[in-house]
């Protein structure tokens, strides 16, 4: 057992001025996390609450056991885009009656909580997510349905809300729609495919026509509550299950519909008690470079973030500039792969393939820790099979069955971002640092590739190349790619599941690992070819 | 020699006499009713008779059932205690009809001094002076105020004061129901009243031989509804020259009715030291403990030793310090004084010196009917314990007491215990001002206590993190991760607390940066358990004890602090729609059981209509309607019993020509 040691000084100026340059990063970030949290703007809070509605996020409170943690997942959903920041839409995991579930709440002070390209990406994540963690789906309904302007997005993928939802039910995995309001034409279905329906009365509304489209098709006069209301679901038409007196009432019952669930955990059990890591997670602001190009020590993280400080290093001498080795994060098994001089050479790509098979064979989930600027790349490394070797690890990651977690730590760049578990890898959870970067290369390696071509094609034509359009050229490109990799950036398009604070690491892998463990732990029982 | 004592009575006082036969090697023997075959005291005696039912008349009433019991266990004497049977002749004659021993007077002394009419005029023969009896015909308007009484009454029970002559012929009829009720005799009579009066009473003990002790007098000013709650001995009000005259007057009258055992005679004293005999209660007196603390004697020791003929010593022994009591009840003085039901949680008394024993010295001393687990019902007098305290002065024993009182830990119930501190801390009480109108006089509200709102908010706020604290401690998924975590914060944890009747909301944040809270300024927190919780209250450490039960009434908190007892029932965070009482229901105020229904489905009713009255702790309480209406539904029936909360009655307003939601 290894007892990691810090030589983290935060008396120096290094120290200070990265804490300074990540604590001004986080300000960033609160404040469009607060973008999020305002919905749709005070007028629409206040008109909501006016009506004696609570806001999704209000719901999500009293829906959750008391003191218990919510994991909000891709808050940033739409950031960078013409749609308001978070998708109108709320998801993340919150613990029911001592059962960890996936919440979604449309936003209904957002443009009534219509669904633009963004909620539906969104919704469609979290369902991932749900399904392959096995977590109970809570779904609080209000919502207006498609927002009419970008229809041609959302209604053909849109479909598949209904398909992820009954597959879920197919698979066992308990859906609960609470209908607070509007759930109308398509969204009918929200309710029509879940496993348990509460709808609040006077309030819910779900039916596949309203009254203007039914007298245009038939001629018949009605209401909303003769075609949709609650009453009428929960005593005529029976797709309701439970009618709520009101919103509080809808949620109560929500409670008790888990409570009911008899849902368990399927994997390994966490430790009964562990040790808290013995050095700061505060040093996590102060010991990453201001500069992504500086790499940093990854023991220093992990030490920061495991139970007691205690990492058991694998293969510690060979391939270090991957650091792989065992730990435990709130009394569960990790093996972890940390990136370590940024950059990943043969041996570091052959170490990674044996440890992901080792983990595997173990039943033991990877907790990957990016900070990589890619597998090395020149004659020698590609006479050597750096792209054989960089296949092998590729080929562990992507067959491997283990849960998988990634947070990254600061670059992401080129096919490291693969090896590691990137986004297309499917790992169960991955979380971005307000420092991350990741691209298919670094900036100002993107913009003198550019330049590098530009000049070949000049000359080839015998042209004189303009050095002035060149300047221009490269900063601009370098500009858009610093832009594009930033993980705010990156997380708006929901290539994460959300930017963390760096300090609450160890909180976040805890909520995840422990969801992560509703489902069956089981490593893979084959791998591709490895071509050795 | 007594071998088996048989104890005809229940609680407290049944738990003292057991103490003193153990003293003595005398076998204890209880008989006990339903609802308390799970107390103390019959877990205390050696061998312990049920006598079948609830009620006082099913059970501690039935004369022919306790001798019976006697009988079926050997024993060869019977303690009434006080209260139930314990100034009733015919049952001490059944008693000494059966060959046991009575631990009492004689029968014919207890007659004698039972009809309190009678009493009067035999002391006044005896030189013993008395107030005037007034006839409740014929009461002159000059002579109001006056106290309609019970003549066969006790505990106040069958009291009332009359200020106005008009009220006179309503409160005679309702005090002579409730006499009827209590003591199957409904004769009263009145007295003028004397207002700003003490109660004062000399404590007799006369053996078989003539010797009469009179152990000094006990001051039992401070009373509720005319039940004594403080008790002391010395009196303040009394010096040697009154306390010669009190003791000779109350010698003179156990030596006109042939006293033998312990009794009490009771006066009323004036202002300008003048005394009126009020009545002898031919029992032990509740407030005896502070007369043994002072003599250092043990009164039931020598009542069992004067059944068995022992002997007095010539001189009784002299007095040393001062001995208060305080009654500790199971009732709300702030709501009327209603009276309490339901379990008591927990009972612990810091720094107890004795118990049903007079302490050693500077002591405190605690003669308690329940502890931690004991249902209190509504059968029986909600008196829980005694506390009592010896001191070498008056002021030494009232801060020993209150501070005793102050820090004990009394949950589940609401009791009487915050306005004894009160009292006990009140400069008026200080200063010896103490008269039978103490508790009018300076405000029940001011002095039923309820806690300060910084209090009441600091204790709700450590009340809600201990509860996170236990929440976080038993969550089977998550248990270790930081409580109430967010990465995004929408609101703070929130919970609210019902205090009497006050709704206390808390809001609480546990972030990196330590406790965020609009409920206390300037807090922080230091350590939060599910047991105890440290705040930081504007510089001043502040340990708070915290016990959380589940209750039929709900999550119930109990906070204990230097600042003071608060007890919270956490407001539920869903109301159960099933629970909610429709508009127009009237819910019984306490529980109690249905004595008469005077309307009928489909009356109209004016608000303040009387609908039904319910009998609590002797007490008979009218529920009137709350709105005026048309009476839709009676859900109960008379004798029945119900718990506080229980919907009585539903009454829909009259439609008046608007539409019914």
């Amino acid at each position: 057992m290894t007892i990691l040691r810090s030589t983290v000084d935060a008396s120096t100026p290094d120290y200070q001025q990265n804490r300074a340059a990540l604590l001004a990063q986080l300000a960033a970030l609160d404040a469009e996390h607060a973008k999020a949290l305002g919905g749709g703007g005070q007028k629409y809070v206040d008109r909501h609450h006016g009506r004696g509605k609570l806001l999704a996020r209000e719901r999500i409170e009293l829906l959750l056991d008391p003191d218990s943690a919510f994991l909000e997942l891709s808050p940033l959903a739409a950031w960078g885009t013409d749609f308001p920041v978070g998708g109108s839409v709320v998801a993340g995991i919150g613990v029911i009656e001592g059962v960890e579930c996936l919440v979604v709440a449309n936003d209904p002070t957002v443009r009534g909580g219509a669904s633009n390209p963004w909620t539906l990406r969104k919704s469609f994540r979290a369902s991932e997510i749900a399904a392959a963690n096995q977590l109970p789906l809570v779904q609080l309904v209000e919502s207006g349905g498609a927002d009419l302007n970008s229809q041609s997005e959302i209604f053909i993928p849109g479909g598949r809300m209904f398909r992820d939802l009954t597959r879920a039910s197919a698979r066992r995995v308990p859906t609960v729609a609470l209908v607070f309001g509007n759930s109308t034409a398509g969204g009918a279905y929200l309710p029509g495919l879940s496993d348990h329906v509460v709808m609040v009365k006077g309030r819910a509304k779900v039916f596949l026509a309203g009254p203007p489209l039914v007298k245009m098709a038939t001629g018949e006069e009605s209401t909303d509550e003769q075609l949709g209301g609650a009453e009428l679901h929960a005593r005529e038409s029976g797709l309701a299950d439970y009618l709520a007196e009101d919103e509080q009432d809808a949620l109560r019952i929500g409670r008790r519909i888990v409570a009911n669930l008899n849902w368990h955990k399927q994997g390994p059990a966490a430790a009964a008690d562990y040790a808290e890591p013995l050095l700061d997670p505060e040093d996590l602001l102060g010991l990453v470079p201001t500069d992504p190009k500086v790499p940093f020590d990854p023991r220093e993280v992990i030490a920061r973030i495991v139970d007691g400080s205690v990492f058991d290093e694998f293969k510690p001498l060979y391939g270090a500039s991957l650091v792989t080795g065992w730990a435990a994060v709130h009394g569960y098994r990790v093996g972890i792969l940390a990136n370590a001089r940024g950059v990943l050479f043969s041996e570091e790509s052959q170490k990674a393939a044996q440890f992901i098979q080792l983990a595997n064979q173990r039943d033991i989930p990877l907790l990957f820790l990016q900070n990589t600027t890619g597998y090395m790349v020149g004659r020698d490394y590609e006479r050597a099979g750096i792209i054989k070797h960089g296949a092998m690890m590729i080929n562990a990651v992507s067959n491997s069955t283990v849960p998988h977690l990634t947070v990254v730590l600061g670059a992401s760049y080129g096919a490291g971002n693969y090896g590691m578990c990137g986004r297309a890898y499917d790992p169960r959870f991955l979380f971005s640092w307000p420092n991350a970067k990741s691209a298919v290369m670094g900036p100002a390696q993107l913009a003198g590739v550019l330049s590098i071509v530009a000049r070949q094609a000049a000359t080839a034509r015998g042209q004189v190349y303009d050095e002035a359009f060149d300047e221009q050229m490269r900063r601009t490109v370098e500009e858009q790619v610093e832009a594009q990799s930033a993980a705010m950036f990156l997380s708006g398009r929901i290539y994460d599941d959300g930017v963390i604070d760096p300090r609450d690491t160890r909180t976040v892998l805890g909520i995840c690992l422990s969801a992560v463990h509703t489902a069956p732990v089981s490593g893979a029982a084959g791998f591709g070819v490895f071509r050795m | 020699m007594i071998t088996r004592l048989l104890i005809a009575n229940r609680g407290e006082i049944a738990r003292r006499v057991i103490r003193t036969c153990r003293d003595l090697g005398i076998s204890p023997i209880a008989v006990y009713a339903d609802p308390d075959a799970g107390a103390d005291f019959v877990a205390e005696a050696d061998r312990a008779v049920r006598l079948p039912g609830s009620s006082p008349a099913q059970t501690y009433l039935r004369a022919e059932a306790i001798i019976e019991a006697a009988r079926r266990t050997g024993a060869d004497a019977v303690h009434p205690g006080y209260g139930f049977l314990s100034e009733n002749a015919d049952f001490a004659r059944a008693v000494l009809a059966a060959g046991l021993t009575w631990v009492g007077p004689d029968p014919a002394a207890i007659e004698s001094m039972g009809s309190k009419i009678a009493a009067k005029k035999l002391m006044a023969a005896a030189g013993v002076p008395v107030l005037p009896d007034l006839s409740p015909d014929s009461v002159a308007a000059e002579q109001f105020p006056v106290l309609v009484k019970a003549s066969a009454g006790g505990g106040g029970r069958g009291m009332r004061v009359v200020r106005e002559p008009g009220e006179l012929a309503a409160e005679v009829a309702a005090a002579s129901r409730e006499a009827e009720s209590a003591f199957g005799d409904g004769t009263v009579f009145c007295e003028p009243l004397l207002e700003r009066a003490r109660h004062v009473e000399v404590q007799i003990l006369a053996d078989q031989h003539g010797t009469v002790w009179a152990l000094g007098e006990r001051e039992c000013s401070i009373q509720r509804r005319h039940q004594k709650i403080i008790e002391e001995t010395p009196s303040p009000a009394v010096d040697q020259a009154i306390r010669d005259r009190l003791t000779g007057a109350a010698t003179a009258a156990a030596t006109a009715i042939g006293y033998v055992g312990a009794g009490t005679v009771e006066f009323m004293l004036a202002a300008d030291g003048s005394f009126h005999f009020l009545e002898v209660n031919t029992r032990l007196q509740v407030e005896h403990p502070v007369t043994e603390c002072v003599f250092g004697l043990d009164l039931v020791a020598w009542q069992l030793a004067v059944a068995e003929g022992a002997a007095l010593p010539a001189e009784p022994p002299a007095p040393r310090g001062h001995a208060i009591e305080v009654r500790l009840y199971a009732e709300d003085p702030a709501a009327d004084w209603r009276p309490q039901s339901g379990t008591v949680r927990a009972f612990d008394l810091p720094g107890v010196d004795s118990g049903f024993a007079v302490p050693g010295g500077f002591g405190l001393r605690l003669d308690s009917g329940v502890s931690a687990g004991a249902e209190v019902s509504t059968f029986y007098d909600p008196m829980l314990a005694k506390v009592i305290v010896w001191a070498p002065d008056r002021p030494s024993a009232a801060r020993r007491l209150a501070t005793a009182l102050a820090q004990a830990r009394v949950h589940g119930l609401v009791t009487n215990r915050d306005l004894l501190v009160n009292v006990l801390r009140h400069p008026d009480f200080l200063a010896g001002d103490t008269d039978t109108d103490f508790l009018d006089r300076h405000g029940l509200r001011e002095l039923a206590g309820a806690p300060d709102d910084s209090v009441l908010r600091a204790s709700a706020l450590a009340a809600a993190l201990a509860e996170a604290a236990g929440r976080r401690a038993a969550a089977g998924v998550q248990s270790r991760l930081p409580s109430g975590w967010r990465n995004l914060t929408s609101q703070p944890q929130r919970v609210s607390f019902d205090s009497r009747g006050d709704v206390v909301a808390v809001d609480y944040q546990l972030t990196r940066a330590g406790l965020q809270t609009s409920t206390v300024d300037d807090s922080v927190l230091v350590d939060a358990r599910a047991d105890r919780v440290v705040l930081d209250l504007a510089g001043v450490r502040t340990v708070f004890a915290v016990t959380g039960y589940d209750t039929p009434a709900g999550r119930l908190v109990e906070v204990d602090s230097a600042l003071g007892a608060v007890s919270l029932l956490t407001v539920p965070r869903f109301a159960d729609p099933a629970d909610r009482v429709e508009p127009g229901a009237t819910v019984a105020p306490m529980p109690g059981t249905v004595v008469s229904v005077a309307v009928a489905v489909g009356d109209e009713l004016a608000a303040g209509a009387e609908l039904l009255v319910l009998e609590s702790m002797k007490m008979r309480h009218r529920v009137l309607a709350a709105t005026g209406g048309v009476l839709a539904e009676v859900r109960v029936a008379a004798g029945q019993q119900v718990e506080a909360g229980t919907v009585l009655a539903v009454i829909e307003p009259l439609d008046d020509g608007g539409e019914q939601a």
